[in-house]
């Protein structure tokens, strides 16, 4: 058909064969991205992305190079290099309010064992810690004592001056995967399948030593944890490699609810080669959760899923939302839900009502109009275990962003500027909505000409 | 009926009473009028055989003070050039009318000699015998050993054509005088040295016979002095006598470039400039006399000789050469500036004003044009010079003159009502015309020959009688032109002439007796308009002042979108409305209520605005001028002329003249045009050199083969269209093959559709083997794309697969294209398959000038301010868009995929603008999620 092939080469959709993808086809008026800027400055993988402020943006990744950009222009501002391996973790240091100096500072954890902490408006390399037994995996700024944690094999608790104000012991030879703070001056670390969580305790008048106290372990896990997100003050979520999903209250640390049926081999006869997928474990390990205030949006293997945290139950999935794993997924402001993929594609979508009456849904049809589009029964399928028909939304594909050549690890949104993307291809592409873009060159345009005085206005 | 070329005259005039908008829309400086006697076979430039040289050629003579009047050198060196024609004569005839009065010796009242700094003189003349005219540009050089130290010079500019002098009397003085001015720099230099030798020598001598005379005192006690004490102390006095007279020579020759300086100042741009390129070693004067300077005082060491009291007769010596004369640095300079010359005015005068015109309107759209101009290639030709180390002054003079030329333009805020109408009436009219003048844009390519030859013939014509070659007409300010070149062009053979046209060329046509010398006075405006030509005018002024008028607001209003249209719209309006309205009033309303963006009108204009009766500027006249040389052809020149068909005989390109050696080849390549496509496949062996050579190199030559494979991509390929679509609007088009000759061929013809992104060149790459990535679709609009069998190739076409959303792909194996759909009107105009343009660098021209016109529409859409902001703060934001729409739609006249175009021209003009450095970064790759369709032949 129209379909077209280049010379019989090879089917480009080859793996979508096997597995129903849902695709979008060519036409996307959803889609606002119509602009991309190639940002290049890294040599080896980026992986992480953090933002600074309202227009700036670092980068890390696996060269130890951390670059600051404009996230507007795409200009680089500062390329720092001070790692002399590959960047573990990276986050903002909020500065204090009574602090004076207005610096924006940011850390950085290396697999050469150090933590560097950084200015961003300089430059300049501020501190250096590099007392470290193992690398860093994780760091968490206590913005509340005024303090940050790092995690290793160990936990450290550091002050603003980098003074070690105390350690756990030795926990793990894997280390701490992901570390986050609860409230009651607590945190959360995940060490293999276990979840830890220790109470820090500030200098009172009677010591003026800082403590770190080891209160609970949570064994609920089967698996290695591979993500922890806070919902809210009140609940965190984890998710383990074989795809249990457990809400735990943060205050009492007790488990609210647990969806593991991510990967329950219920059995459906038309989709027998797609089971066969997800019974592999790395299909059902759960990257990356998002939030918004009702819904936990959870990146299972290579599907999305929805959990309602009223009804406590999936509302809506796809269950091949990428080609591959998922690595991360956000929830933006503007109700659409972003994931990025191994598969080097950016997909967005949106969560709808489902229509109850709606026999089959038309949306995809429509986009195959011209027999680009791939109709997907899967699309708004809803779970059939679940035949009381609890599934009242479907998430619909609304565009995907194509341009990275390798695994995408990570984006960053910024509400006026875009989409941020970096990845295994070394690139970072800025992702801008082309018409607010057009409209913007021109308010520059009619302002360069007003400053040159060239602007006629008739009175 | 129509033998009566006033009747029929007559008529046309009221046909335009009645319908103004059935012009031509192609503006009148390109219009070239067809060659009458075609059909007879008559060479058009047969009137060069007529002289005794086979080439314009400059010729460099001295006012030898032993010899006589005598030819120093000519460039091009080469016998052949000249061939028998006699130099020598002409030397005498050329140096003979030197009236300057150079005057430098001991002017009664003062003391010393004193240096004249004599202005050079411009002359033109012309000579019957040899059939010669040149421009004489006359030069006096500082000389100690010569009388009165001066030593005159010329260098002459040689052609056949009378009217070429004529015409190019302004870039020919401009020119020379930059030579000149050189060569006068070195002399100084040259003097100052030589007068410091002398002073040393004096000083020497002085010294010298200071202690003879002291010997000869002592010797002497008788206490009288001896006959020869006394010679020893008259010959003393002597020497300090001379030595104060050089000392106040070196001072007058230092304080000269101070004195002059500050005459610059005072004086127009004009003379700025050649003061400033005058010396093209150093980049700006100042710089370069205040080296001077100091080089005058470090000078080596020089031993100082005795001089003898009895100065040598001039006579006996030797007098210095030209290279001695100057500084050998500064006269190679010079040497360079004049080839420079002979290259800039060779080849036919209408070749020379078609290009100067172009180039001048170029430089009017300084913001537009950017985008499809090869920029490369217009500095060459402005600069043209070979030597390296030349093209900084001239760069500096473009950038100078682009900057007080083209003033940013002034934008019109609020779309207001009167203006809107007029755009939108125009536009409507512009609909109606494309098709048309795509056609007269094709004819006027074509028919590209000598001119006046034509204006000779018809003058014969019409008044029996040839007029003597050597007389020298004025044609800068004749009225009437522009009166025919709007009559409607679609005549029959009979070449329709007015009355008034007649009368002015018998007016303007000023015979001179045989031998008779023109000297033209130095002044420019002067030159071209004598008196006695005013004078014997009055009667037509009156009724043509109104044309005369119209054509400087055609002028003032080139920059804009179809800017004549708008004018002839206006004028139009306003002539029905108000007919007896006063030229000059009308002109004033239309600059209030249009305000089309003028990116070059240059201050003057305005000026001329609210005061018509300012005399003609240096541009306008140029510009007139041509007019007169088409006024009667421009009538015949249709494209259903059956004199047209016998033209094509003689359709060579004029840039093609400038070497015979060329023409054959060129020729063959042209007419090669009607080979299939597959054939030239066959025979790409020979074009690969040519195709393989960087794009930036591309010549004429180049053009003229990429617009020729333009041509058979447009026949051979129904789906050319949507091809060229996505090249215009910014999707990149890859063009696929396994050869890479006929890829990189296709990939150089394709180019000519490719906008830029800024001057540092076309995004083009012509051949890639690797696979491709996202950052080569932000950086190449245009690639060729290597097709490999191997497994290795499956990774380039993935990846093509992959990034399909912001590539067109064109296979040029299977014969497919794959992009989106394209249902505009804009590229069937730009790329007919079914054109009846034949030849590569005609439908160059067209696609230029198509995309010129595509270029003013994205300026105009660019700049209105309300189209892309709100007009208050509480505007809902769909309106914005709306008016986008309309805007394009009704106004630009643009239909579907049409809008993209511009919309992307637009966003490229906005980058442009708004960047502080030029050319840092790629733009962001802007895409669009429409579906693509495979297309098959």
């Amino acid at each position: 058909m129209l379909r077209w092939l280049i010379g019989g080469a090879r089917e480009p959709q080859g793996l979508a064969e096997k597995s129903p993808l849902q695709t979008v086809g060519e036409e996307q008026t959803q889609n606002p991205y119509t602009e991309l800027l190639v940002l290049k400055a890294h040599h080896d993988i980026v992986r992480f992305l953090v933002r600074l402020d309202a227009y700036r943006f670092a980068s890390a990744g696996d060269d130890g190079i951390v670059v600051v950009w404009n996230a507007q222009t795409g200009e680089k501002l500062l390329e720092l290099h001070g790692h002399t391996k590959k960047i573990t973790a990276i986050t903002t240091l909020p500065s204090i309010e009574a602090c004076e100096e207005k610096n924006q500072l940011f850390l950085t954890a290396s697999a050469d064992r150090t933590v560097i902490v950084w200015d961003c408006n300089s430059g300049r390399q501020l501190q250096q810690v590099s007392c470290f037994q193992s690398t860093v995996k994780c760091l968490t700024v206590l913005q509340r004592l005024d303090v940050w944690l790092s995690g290793g094999n160990d936990l450290c608790v550091w002050n603003r001056n980098l003074d070690l104000l105390c350690k756990t012991s030795h926990l793990s030879d894997t280390g701490i995967s992901a570390l986050i703070e609860i409230p009651k001056n607590c945190v959360v670390a995940a060490v293999g399948r276990e979840l830890i969580i220790f109470r820090l305790v500030a200098p009172v008048e009677g010591s003026l030593e800082w403590e770190i106290i080891e209160v609970k372990r949570l064994l609920e896990h089967r698996d290695n944890i591979l993500s922890l997100v806070n919902i809210d003050d009140l609940s965190f979520v984890t998710g383990s490699h074989v795809g249990e999903l457990i809400i735990w209250d943060s205050l009492d640390w007790t488990m609210q609810a647990c969806e593991r049926n991510f990967w329950d081999p219920s059995p459906q006869l038309d989709t027998q080669p797609e089971i066969k997928l997800c019974q592999k474990p790395n299909d059902t390990a759960i990257h990356h959760f998002t939030w918004d205030e009702e819904n936990v949006f959870a990146a299972v293997g290579r599907g999305l899923y929805v959990y309602n945290l009223q009804t406590k139950r999936v509302i809506a999935c796809q269950k091949t939302a990428h080609d591959s794993s998922i690595l991360h997924v956000a929830k933006l402001p503007n109700r659409q839900l972003v994931s990025c993929s191994e598969d080097g594609s950016v997909r967005i979508w949106e969560l709808r009502e489902k229509q109850q009456l709606a026999a089959e849904p038309v949306p995809t049809g429509f986009f195959n109009m011209w027999g680009f589009g791939r109709v997907n029964k899967q699309a708004c399928q809803p779970v059939k275990k679940q035949p009381e028909n609890a599934i009242s939304c479907a998430l619909e594909l609304i565009g995907d962003l194509i341009g990275h050549s390798s695994s995408v690890e990570m984006f960053l949104y910024f509400e006026d500027h875009g989409l941020v993307t970096c990845s295994a291809d070394h690139l970072i592409i800025l992702w801008k909505n082309g018409e607010r873009e057009s409209g913007l060159r021109s308010l520059k345009l009619f302002q360069k000409l007003e400053e040159n005085g060239d602007l006629y206005r008739p009175v | 009926m129509i033998s009566a070329p006033d009747v029929v005259a007559f008529t046309r005039e009221a046909e335009y009473e009645e319908e103004p908008y059935s012009e031509p829309a192609l503006p009148e400086e390109y219009s070239v009028p067809l060659f009458p006697f075609a059909s007879q076979g008559a060479n058009p430039w047969s009137k060069l055989s007529g002289a005794k040289f086979s080439r314009d050629f400059i010729l460099i003579s001295e006012f030898s003070e032993q010899v006589g009047p005598q030819p120093l050198l000519t460039i091009p060196n080469d016998t052949k050039v000249f061939g028998t024609f006699d130099l020598n004569y002409f030397s005498l005839r050329i140096m003979s009318v030197d009236y300057q009065a150079s005057f430098v010796g001991h002017p009664p009242g003062s003391a010393y000699p004193k240096l004249n700094f004599v202005e050079d003189s411009k002359v033109v003349l012309g000579d019957s015998k040899e059939g010669a005219f040149a421009y004489v540009h006359h030069l006096t050089l500082y000389d100690l050993e010569a009388r009165g130290f001066v030593r005159p010079f010329c260098m002459a500019y040689i052609s056949a054509d009378q009217h070429k002098i004529m015409q190019q009397f302004q870039e020919l003085s401009a020119e020379f005088s930059k030579a000149s001015e050189c060569l006068k720099t070195g002399n100084r230099k040259a003097f100052a040295g030589e007068l410091e030798k002398k002073l040393k020598d004096l000083d020497y001598t002085r010294t010298v016979l200071h202690t003879e005379t002291e010997i000869q005192k002592k010797a002497n006690d008788k206490g009288f002095y001896s006959s020869q004490a006394i010679e020893k102390a008259n010959e003393l006095a002597s020497v300090e006598k001379s030595i104060i007279e050089h000392q106040d020579l070196l001072k007058q020759i230092r304080s000269y470039p101070h004195r002059k300086l500050k005459e610059a100042d005072l004086c127009s741009g004009e003379l700025e400039h050649t003061q400033g390129q005058a010396c093209p070693a150093a980049t700006t004067s100042t710089l370069e006399e205040s080296v001077d300077t100091d080089l005058y005082s470090c000078r080596p060491a020089y031993t100082p000789k005795l001089i003898k009291a009895k100065s040598t007769k001039c006579f006996d010596k030797k007098l210095k050469t030209l290279e001695e004369l100057c500084d050998t640095e500064y006269f190679t300079q010079t040497l360079t500036q004049l080839s420079h010359i002979e290259h800039m005015f060779r080849g036919d005068l209408c070749y020379l004003l078609t290009s100067q015109i172009d180039r001048a309107l170029l430089k009017q759209q300084q913001i537009t044009n950017f985008l499809f101009e090869d920029f490369v290639e217009v500095d060459d030709r402005v600069v043209e010079k070979p030597e390296p180390s030349l093209p900084k002054p001239s760069q500096d003079r473009l950038l100078s003159r682009s900057l007080e030329d083209c003033p940013i333009p002034q934008v019109f805020i609020s779309v207001g009502s009167s203006y809107k109408s007029s755009v939108e009436s125009v536009l409507i009219k512009m609909e109606q015309e494309l098709g048309d003048e795509y056609k007269e844009a094709e004819v006027t390519a074509l028919s590209s020959f000598d001119p006046q030859d034509n204006l000779d013939y018809l003058d014969m014509e019409l008044k029996g009688s040839i007029s003597s070659g050597e007389s020298i007409e004025v044609l800068g300010t004749e009225k009437s032109a522009p009166l025919l070149t709007k009559s409607d062009s679609q005549g029959s053979l009979t070449v329709p002439l007015s009355p008034q046209v007649v009368r002015s060329k018998a007016v303007s046509h000023r015979t001179i007796s045989e031998d008779s010398i023109e000297v033209l006075s130095t002044c420019p405006s002067e030159a071209l308009i004598p008196d006695d030509f005013k004078a014997s005018y009055p009667s037509a002024i009156n009724e043509e002042e109104a044309y005369a008028d119209d054509s400087e607001g055609a002028i003032h209003f080139q920059a804009g979108v179809s800017p004549q249209k708008l004018d002839k719209a206006k004028e139009g309006s306003l002539e029905n409305l108000l007919p007896q309205a006063d030229a000059s009033c009308c002109i004033g309303k239309e600059s209030h209520l249009l305000q089309v963006p003028l990116p070059a009108a240059a201050p003057s204009l305005c000026d001329e605005d609210s005061v018509v009766s300012i005399p003609p500027q240096r541009y306008q006249q140029k510009e007139l001028g041509f007019h007169v040389d088409f006024t009667a052809e421009i009538v015949s020149s249709s494209p259903q002329d059956s004199g047209s068909e016998g033209l094509t005989a003689y359709e060579l390109d004029p840039s093609h003249l400038l070497a015979s050696r060329d023409a054959s080849k060129t020729s063959l390549d042209n007419y090669s045009d009607t080979t299939s496509y597959v054939g030239s496949v066959a025979s790409t062996s020979s074009d690969r050199t040519a195709c393989s050579a960087p794009p930036t190199s591309s010549s004429d030559r180049h053009r003229k083969r990429a617009g020729q494979n333009a041509l058979k991509f447009i026949r051979q390929y129904p789906f050319a269209h949507p091809a060229i679509y996505s090249l215009l609007s910014g999707r990149t088009l890859v063009v696929l093959g396994e050869e890479e000759a006929i890829v990189r061929k296709l990939v150089s013809a394709l180019s000519i559709f490719v906008p830029n992104h800024s001057r540092s060149g076309k995004p083009v790459k012509h051949w890639v083997s690797c696979p491709l990535h996202i950052t080569d679709f932000q950086k190449w609009k245009l690639i060729g794309l290597q097709r490999v069998a191997s497994p290795a190739g499956t990774g380039t076409l993935h990846a093509l697969s992959r990034y399909s959303r912001y590539t067109s792909i064109l296979d040029l194996d299977n014969k497919t294209l794959r992009c989106p759909l394209y249902r505009g009107a804009l590229v069937s105009r730009l790329a007919d398959h079914r054109t009846q343009i034949k030849r590569g660098s005609t439908y160059y021209l067209h696609v230029r000038s198509m995309l010129t016109q595509l270029c003013a529409k994205a300026f105009l859409y660019t700049f209105c301010h309300h189209l892309h902001l709100p007009a208050c703060d509480q505007e809902p934001e769909g309106l914005l868009a709306g008016r986008q729409g309309s805007f394009l739609r009704l106004s630009l006249g643009l239909v579907n995929e049409d809008l993209k175009v511009v919309q992307y021209l637009a966003e490229l003009l906005k980058l442009h603008y708004t960047q502080e450095i030029p050319a840092t970064g790629q733009p962001t790759l802007r895409f669009d999620y429409v579906p693509s369709f495979l297309y098959k032949i």
